[in-house]
């Protein structure tokens, strides 16, 4: 089996409400190697996304271990943390999360941005994270002149532009209609294809199907994971 | 992330939100505005003051010697003014005695002015400053003449009655005529035009053609100083330098003449172009005293209108704001980003400041007789104000944005 690029043990996650106390994570242990398609399931309410905005540093554990490419995430500073979230980790939301008054370039163009990539190479990278998803046409519109689709494809390519260890997507699919929706995984079957981590959160069992893994949350807690039949493995 | 990308981003979010960002940099606006307005037209006092009103009334490498100032800006006090009144005046052989022993190479005018009704056929010219004087006269005030000629040494010597008049005078009284040869009716004694002066135009939109000049010794002498007494003594040298000369020889000459002691003050009056301009230098110096306060309340005013907008950007912004961490932003990042955002639309609003500033200076000049002129110093001076007006009302609503934390920010609405 390849390296693991996540590593978490026991991780927990609870959130204090006004004396009560809302366990969302309540001690999960997972790894993910390089070059998985990890789908991750579950009701609503189970976790799914706390864990995987844990997973791409935007939240902090309240207990446990988070490995990321043999480093402890969870001892670091801020701006460290900045750090591994613009180089190592590429987030696609289920909302998108574009900038509306960019440019899909513009847009793309913002990870690089924050690495400090000089103007020029920054655009020609933005290009081809837009032409692998097949955008290159529509560089010049804002998001509100592109489609649900398109605008996933955009997110897409700004996730990758920065080629993260690992792409991850919380419902990428959730804001689009089904034919959309397959175009959306024919994009991530094929960023996989090339050698490119990916973990989804769906509770799509067709959309979970495109993955070879499927981690299926219940309650806080890890409740199966198992490898997919029938997907490539 | 580059200060030029920072600008660049910052632009173009002003750019979005053109009709918010004009209103929220308005304080800086109106505060710029006047800075450059007021130093201009200050600045443009400053140069007409000393080129035109100074020169022009005094003239140039000029000073006179009289019995109390009689240009007059700033505010004296009552008893001070009654007391040069008990002044000895100035005479004739005071002017001899000044004359002869002034050791600088200089020209001399003994003058005397009032104000006269000139007639011509029935037409009237009234309150006409009628001056009488030496031919030397005409260079030291560098009056030229437009057409006929000054008067000369002889018929000043001789009392000849004789005239050159200003330009209002040749066109009221002589509307359609050649005034040269005619008679002039001056306190019903009748002279010969000779002359008539080239426009001067106005000063302050008074005009500077209303006066009639003739020889002091001319017939009509008596209706404008008493016999032997004099307004002044008109002296000019040749340089600066040799003005303080004279002014140190005169003042002294006039001191010992008039027996004066040591611990006393002078009894007479040496007014100088610097003199005459005493009460605006005073003026100019209140407004410029009282200029940086009132700009500074107008940049306080503006700084808090764009703090409070700035603000209002980051909980607008708040999911930018996450976006942006999502990807990799640090804090100095958004800090940055904010802090420049609000350099950047302050600067703008000191740059349409100067603009409308100059704008309206040019527009004062324009339709009032009051001159402008931008100074540089005020434009960079405007431009340092705006860009840290901005940015010290930018960190803190900057500060507030840098520490979202990115998952909560993502979340806003
Ligand atoms: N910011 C928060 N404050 C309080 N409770 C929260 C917060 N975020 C999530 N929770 C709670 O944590 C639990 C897990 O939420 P999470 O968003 O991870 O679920 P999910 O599996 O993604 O669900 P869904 O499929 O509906 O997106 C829920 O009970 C939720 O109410
Ligand atoms: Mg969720």
């Amino acid at each position: 089996m390849n390296r693991a690029i996540i590593e978490i043990r026991d991780l927990t996650r609870h959130y204090d409400m006004g004396g009560e106390t809302i366990h969302a994570l309540r001690g999960v242990t997972l790894s993910i190697h390089a070059n998985e398609y990890v789908a991750i399931m579950g009701p609503s309410g189970s976790g799914k996304s706390t864990m995987m905005n844990m997973l791409g540093c935007l939240d902090t554990p309240s207990g446990g271990e988070y490995w990321l490419n043999g480093q402890e995430v969870s001892r670091l500073t801020d701006d460290a943390l900045a750090r591994v979230r613009n180089k190592e980790i590429g987030f696609v939301f289920q909302t998108f999360n574009l900038l509306a008054r960019a440019s899909a370039l513009h847009n793309v163009e913002l990870p690089l941005v924050y690495s400090g990539v000089p103007a020029r190479d920054r655009r020609s990278r933005a290009i081809a994270a837009l032409t692998r998803v097949g955008l290159a046409n529509r560089m010049d519109h804002r998001p509100n002149e592109l489609s649900g689709g398109q605008r996933q494809r955009v997110a897409i390519a700004r996730a990758l532009v920065n080629e993260p260890s690992i792409l991850l997507a919380d419902e990428p699919t959730g804001n689009l209609d089904s034919t959309t929706s397959e175009e959306i995984m024919r994009v991530f079957s094929e960023l996989h294809g090339q050698g490119q981590t990916v973990v989804m959160v769906t509770h799509e069992p067709d959309i979970a199907a495109h993955a070879e893994r499927v981690v299926v949350l219940r309650d806080g807690r890890v409740e199966s994971d198992r490898l997919n039949r029938g997907a490539a493995a | 992330m580059p200060l030029l990308e920072a600008v660049r981003m910052a632009l173009r979010t002003i750019r979005s939100q053109k009709l918010k960002s004009f209103f929220s940099l308005i304080g800086v606006l109106i505060g710029v505005t006047f800075l450059i307005a007021v130093v201009s037209i200050i600045q443009g006092m400053n140069v007409y003051m000393e080129d035109q009103f100074a020169n022009r009334l005094v003239g140039l490498n000029t000073f006179s010697l009289r019995q109390r100032p009689d240009i007059v800006t700033g505010a004296v006090k009552e008893e001070e003014w009654r007391s040069w009144f008990r002044r000895p005046r100035i005479t004739y052989a005071d002017a001899r005695y000044v004359k002869e022993h002034v050791t600088v190479p200089a020209t001399f005018a003994m003058f005397c002015s009032d104000r006269q009704t000139l007639s011509f056929e029935g037409k009237q010219a009234k309150d006409i400053e009628l001056r009488g004087t030496e031919d030397s006269y005409f260079r030291i005030k560098n009056v030229d003449i437009a057409s006929g000629r000054a008067f000369s040494e002889q018929e000043v010597r001789t009392g000849q009655a004789v005239v050159v008049i200003g330009d209002l005078i040749a066109e009221k009284l002589y509307a359609g005529v050649d005034p040269l040869g005619k008679s002039v009716v001056i306190a019903g004694l009748p002279y010969r035009v000779i002359g008539v002066a080239a426009k001067q135009g106005t000063l302050f939109g008074i005009s500077m053609d209303k006066f009639a000049v003739m020889p002091y010794t001319a017939p009509a002498r008596r209706w404008i100083c008493p016999h032997n007494v004099l307004d002044e003594l008109e002296i000019r040298a040749t340089n600066p330098a040799d003005v303080q000369v004279a002014m140190g020889q005169v003042e002294a000459l006039m001191r010992s003449r008039r027996k004066l002691r040591p611990d006393e003050a002078n009894n007479f009056f040496l007014q100088t172009p610097e003199a005459a301009l005493d009460g605006w230098k005073k003026i100019s110096g209140i407004l410029m005293t009282a200029l940086p306060g009132l700009v500074a309340i107008s940049l306080v005013v503006g700084g808090i209108v764009i703090m409070n907008i700035m603000l209002m950007a980051v909980s607008e912004r708040t999911r930018e704001i996450g976006i942006r961490k999502a990807l990799g932003a640090r804090r100095r990042d958004i800090l940055s980003q904010f802090v420049v955002e609000s350099a950047t639309l302050s600067l703008v609003g000191a740059a349409l400041g100067i603009a409308t500033g100059i704008g309206l200076a040019f527009l004062v000049k324009a339709v009032t007789p009051m001159p402008a002129a931008v100074a540089p110093w005020s434009i960079v001076v405007a431009v340092i104000l705006g860009v840290s007006v901005g940015m010290i009302a930018g960190v803190y609503p900057a500060t507030r944005a840098a520490r979202l934390d990115p998952i909560a920010a993502l979340r806003a609405e």
